[in-house]
């Protein structure tokens, strides 16, 4: 090969690099692992981690436990969807480019949107993608967002739109929800949009149809935040209380935990803004002899096409993770959907009936929740998690560092995963940590 | 050759009311009424309409869509610029152990420390690959690490009381160089290749002044090219008072042979997912970690992962931080295929840079005889042929050469990029392809050669054997149809 290739060693395949540029010594890295060993060292490192199978987890607030039917990742986990590149070759990527449409459709449906790109990074990045859509669409340079917003959310949010002219301000919640009179004043001729979650940062579900109302008067659009989309089985979707744009995490719908990432970001919004959508679009069209295909789509608005005018920097998405989301709502259907978001609801109802009895434990806030709850603790949240952890339980989040007036805010999820037998188990962890 | 116009019914036309694949598990709690736990204005009165299969429709469908797919363990990827190599197995597995994918992101530090240990232990593996003194891990994408890694120049820059606007681009880059740019707030400064395809000094040394934040470079360059001046390049851009950014797209030609760090970037990202094994998943999952020179630790995204004595810990005391730019820590489960990766090569690394760049400079050898060659020089793990010479002699565009070697059973290279060579065949072999693959898509590429002389309208109208012909784009842009509604035929 080194004849053919005309050069005389592989150190000659080389040579156009600067001398002073090309390593003198070899890498210093530890020694290479054949498979076995490799995978031992791998398997005591995952030890050393309290996961969700080794312990019993009540612990939510932006991403969800919740079970994976095997049949999800034994299809998306299929090599010839892993081991596919991005379908720019749309004859031999019919697999990839239907999933992907199918997904699309599923996506509004679950969220009430008329349209759906084929995902974002994650829930938090899809939001911050939202504000700079909001801004295109309405040339308008304020958004305005419920401080119930995820913490992360509106983090991103700001390192998004910071250099891009675009100011955010934030409305304080109130008793765990966004008032929509103080949104209201916070709106004016100025904003783009107005942020909102639900359920929200401490699972309690907002009034939509009246935030979204206030954000129209003003002109701006309702953009909806979702971090629990199994919410949306059960709960009015954001489409239909009036939103304009929805961004979401997609984790909860068939993917796992993975310490954070890869996650889903959803990304779905009105008709007519489709143009200025980030990210990819699959669309349905026809091949020559008539049959029904699939390709990507109006790619005029993208980064290969148009460059520093493009809808977003967004190129490598998360296909996968939305592969095995269609997967997911396909396996529930309506119904399943329907039921796993009450199954959600009832336990984390139960959960919370039984933990508001234990003495010294009391809701913090009154509104309607889903499937997570914020309690206040006799004990400061993170010495309760301690004493939980001993006892093999992972709690809630200690909200604190989050949200400084809630010191002794512990915000509480029970999802379908969790049994009675579990639940029933915790309060009992939950009396004794704080007795002792 | 016309085939009857059969279609692969979409998974709503499969659904039969009352069918499900996956039946959650009963409440085992009080059967209270759903109105008494949610109030009735908060719950969704219609059902969104989603298929309702058995499971083994479910599993029927999903499995001839993915006979409907190319991937990389079916076939040859030369995809240029993606770098679709085959990706071991066992990375797959490490990935899916139960103290990784179950881990959740909320789990504090002390039960978390083999994920912390994994990404400390990652973090000084990449350092010493890349030149760099620190990682962040946060970006989910190559792209989104350009946006990160400008934002902390950006922020660096500030710092020092500087405000500058522009950051330059050469002609070359990928589309997502400029978009990023435009992210970050910074117009942005195209900059012409010269006849060898390196950055011209020349015209580098025009734009170059004090309103200069970065250059943004890819090195080895989208045309397969090593820049040869990179000192001189990195001197006019500090000179000026700007940094060096390195897109890390093609650090699969590198890997222990030279490092961006002692080439004069400042900063890079790296596309853990091409050059360190990571499936691409049909577009994704990827990541994008940045490395940085110390100089931009201070404006890393918060938190970072630090070790103090034996125990690994998340810092988020970062008061410079340019803030997060995304939930949670990264794209863990791809760091854990990294990280295996890493440790299956150690030293060895090097010798999948060898065969990568081996491997394209024998393809290129075997086809520069049948396309012409735009810039004749050594290449690296890539090179870029232009079909120049079939379209002027036989009217057939490269998009149709692509389309037939669809035909022939391989992949189509990547066409009409970059964006700076006229009729461009991008091609990237990787180093897992063996000799025996390389010869075979070499006779392909050959073949249609020869057929755009005797046969050009079999390869105008292909593909032919795929499950659909050629797709109408122009249609599907123009009539959007981006959602199934059953009995419109999905009209959005």
């Amino acid at each position: 090969m080194l004849r053919v290739a005309g050069v005389a060693s592989l150190e000659d395949l080389f040579a156009e690099i600067p001398a002073a540029a090309r390593m003198k010594r070899p890498l210093e890295l530890p020694p290479a692992l054949p498979e076995g060993e490799l995978l031992d060292h791998l398997r005591r490192l995952a030890d050393k981690n309290a996961h969700a199978d080794h312990m019993v987890s009540f612990l939510g607030a932006g991403a969800y436990d919740h079970e994976i039917p095997s049949v999800v990742w034994r299809l998306a986990g299929r090599a010839e969807f892993v081991t596919a590149y991005t379908p720019y070759q749309a004859e031999v990527m019919q697999g990839e480019l239907q999933a992907a449409y199918e997904y699309q459709t599923m996506l509004c449906e679950l969220t009430g949107m008329d349209v759906a790109n084929a995902s974002m990074y994650d829930g938090a990045s899809a939001l911050g993608e939202a504000a700079v859509m909001a801004r295109d669409l309405t040339g308008r340079n304020r958004v305005v967002t419920s401080s119930a917003v995820h913490p992360h959310y509106r983090e991103v949010l700001r390192t998004y739109t910071r250099h891009l002219g675009i100011e955010v301000t934030e409305v304080p919640h109130r008793d765990g929800v966004t008032p929509p009179g103080e949104i209201r004043a916070a709106t004016g001729p100025e904003t783009a949009a107005v942020m909102v979650q639900s359920p929200n940062a401490f699972g309690c579900i907002e009034q939509g149809a009246a935030l979204a109302q206030v954000a129209h008067e003003a002109g701006a659009l309702l953009i909806a935040a979702v971090a629990e989309p199994i919410s949306l089985g059960l709960l009015r979707p954001p489409g239909d209380y009036g939103a304009d744009i929805v961004a979401g995490e997609g984790q909860p719908l068939g993917n796992h935990l993975n310490y954070g990432g890869p996650y889903l970001g959803m990304l779905a919004a009105r008709r007519e803004f489709v143009r200025r959508m980030p990210g990819r679009l699959v669309g349905m069209t026809k091949d020559r002899d008539g049959r029904r295909g699939f390709v990507l789509t109006i790619q005029a608005r993208e980064q290969h096409i148009k460059r520093e005018k493009a809808t977003s920097n967004i190129c490598t998405n998360e296909a996968l993770n939305a592969l095995a989301a269609a997967v997911y709502m396909a396996a529930l259907g309506p119904g399943g959907m329907r039921r796993v978001a009450e199954v959600n609801a009832r336990r984390a109802h139960y959960a919370m009936e039984r933990l508001t009895a234990v003495a010294g434990i009391s809701r913090a806030f009154a509104a309607p929740v889903f499937n997570e709850f914020v309690l206040r603790t006799p004990l400061p949240p993170d010495q309760l998690n301690g004493r939980l952890a001993e006892a093999g339980f992972l709690g809630g989040l200690a909200l604190g560092a989050w949200y400084p007036d809630l010191p002794d805010g512990w915000l509480v999820c029970v999802t379908e995963a969790r049994t009675r037998g579990q639940i029933d188990a915790f309060v009992e962890a939950v009396k004794e940590a704080i007795v002792r | 050759m016309t085939r009857p116009p059969t279609t692969m019914p979409v998974i709503f036309e499969r659904s039969m009311p009352g069918r499900i694949a996956a039946a959650p598990p009963a409440p085992d709690v009080p059967d209270v009424p759903m109105e008494t736990i949610v109030d009735a204005e908060h719950l969704r009165n219609t059902p969104p309409t989603l298929p309702e299969v058995s499971e083994l429709d479910l599993v029927r469908h999903y499995t001839r869509l993915s006979h409907r797919n190319y991937s990389v363990d079916a076939g040859f990827y030369p995809l240029g610029s993606c770098t679709m190599k085959y990706n071991p197995k066992v990375n797959e597995d490490a990935a899916g152990l139960a103290g990784f994918a179950r881990l959740h992101p909320n789990t504090p530090a002390p039960l978390a420390q083999g994920a912390l240990e994994l990404l400390w232990r990652l973090e000084q593996m990449l350092c010493e690959i890349s030149g760099m003194d620190r990682v962040t891990f946060q970006p989910s994408a190559g792209a989104h690490g350009e946006m990160t890694a400008l934002m902390m120049i950006r922020a660096y820059l500030e710092d020092r009381g500087e405000r500058r606007t522009r950051v330059i681009v050469p002609d070359s880059a990928h589309g997502t160089n400029p978009a990023s740019a435009a992210m970050c707030g910074f117009e942005v400064t195209t900059v012409r290749s010269d006849a060898r395809g390196n950055i011209d000094h020349a015209a580098l040394r025009r734009a170059a002044d004090g309103s200069v934040a970065a250059l943004m470079l890819t090195n080895p360059n989208t045309l397969g090219l090593f820049e040869e001046g990179i000192y001189e390049v990195a001197e006019i851009v500090h000179n000026c008072g700007a940094l060096m950014y390195l897109d890390g797209a093609n650090f699969n030609a590198m890997l222990g042979i030279t490092r961006p760090g002692d080439q004069g970037f400042d900063v890079m990202h790296m596309n853990v997912h091409k050059t360190f094994g990571t499936p691409h998943g049909g577009g994704g999952p990827g990541a994008g970690p940045v490395a940085v020179k110390r100089l931009l630790e201070p404006y890393m995204p918060a938190p970072t992962v630090e070790r103090d004595g034996d125990r690994f810990l998340l810092d988020g005391d970062r008061p410079k931080s340019i803030g997060r730019v995304r939930a949670f820590n990264g794209n863990f489960g791809i760091f854990v295929r990294t990280y295996a990766y890493l440790l299956a090569y150690g030293p060895l690394l090097r010798q999948v840079s060898e065969a990568a760049v081996l491997n394209a400079n024998y393809l290129l050898a075997l086809l520069r005889p049948h396309f012409d060659l735009p810039y004749d020089r050594r290449c690296m793990h890539e090179f870029v042929l232009s079909g120049r010479r079939q379209k002027e002699q036989h009217g057939i565009r490269t998009l149709e050469i692509a389309k037939r070697l669809l035909d022939h059973g391989f992949h189509a290279p990547t066409v009409y990029f970059p964006l700076i060579v006229s009729e461009a065949i991008l091609i990237e072999p990787t180093e897992t392809e063996s000799r025996q693959t390389l010869d075979a898509f070499a006779d392909a590429m050959i073949r249609v050669a020869g057929e755009c002389a005797t046969d050009p309208e079999t390869v105008r109208n292909a593909p032919q054997s795929t499950v659909v012909t050629r797709l109408d784009e122009v249609a599907a842009a123009r009539k959007l149809n981006l959602r199934w509604t059953a009995g419109k035929e999905g009209d959005s």
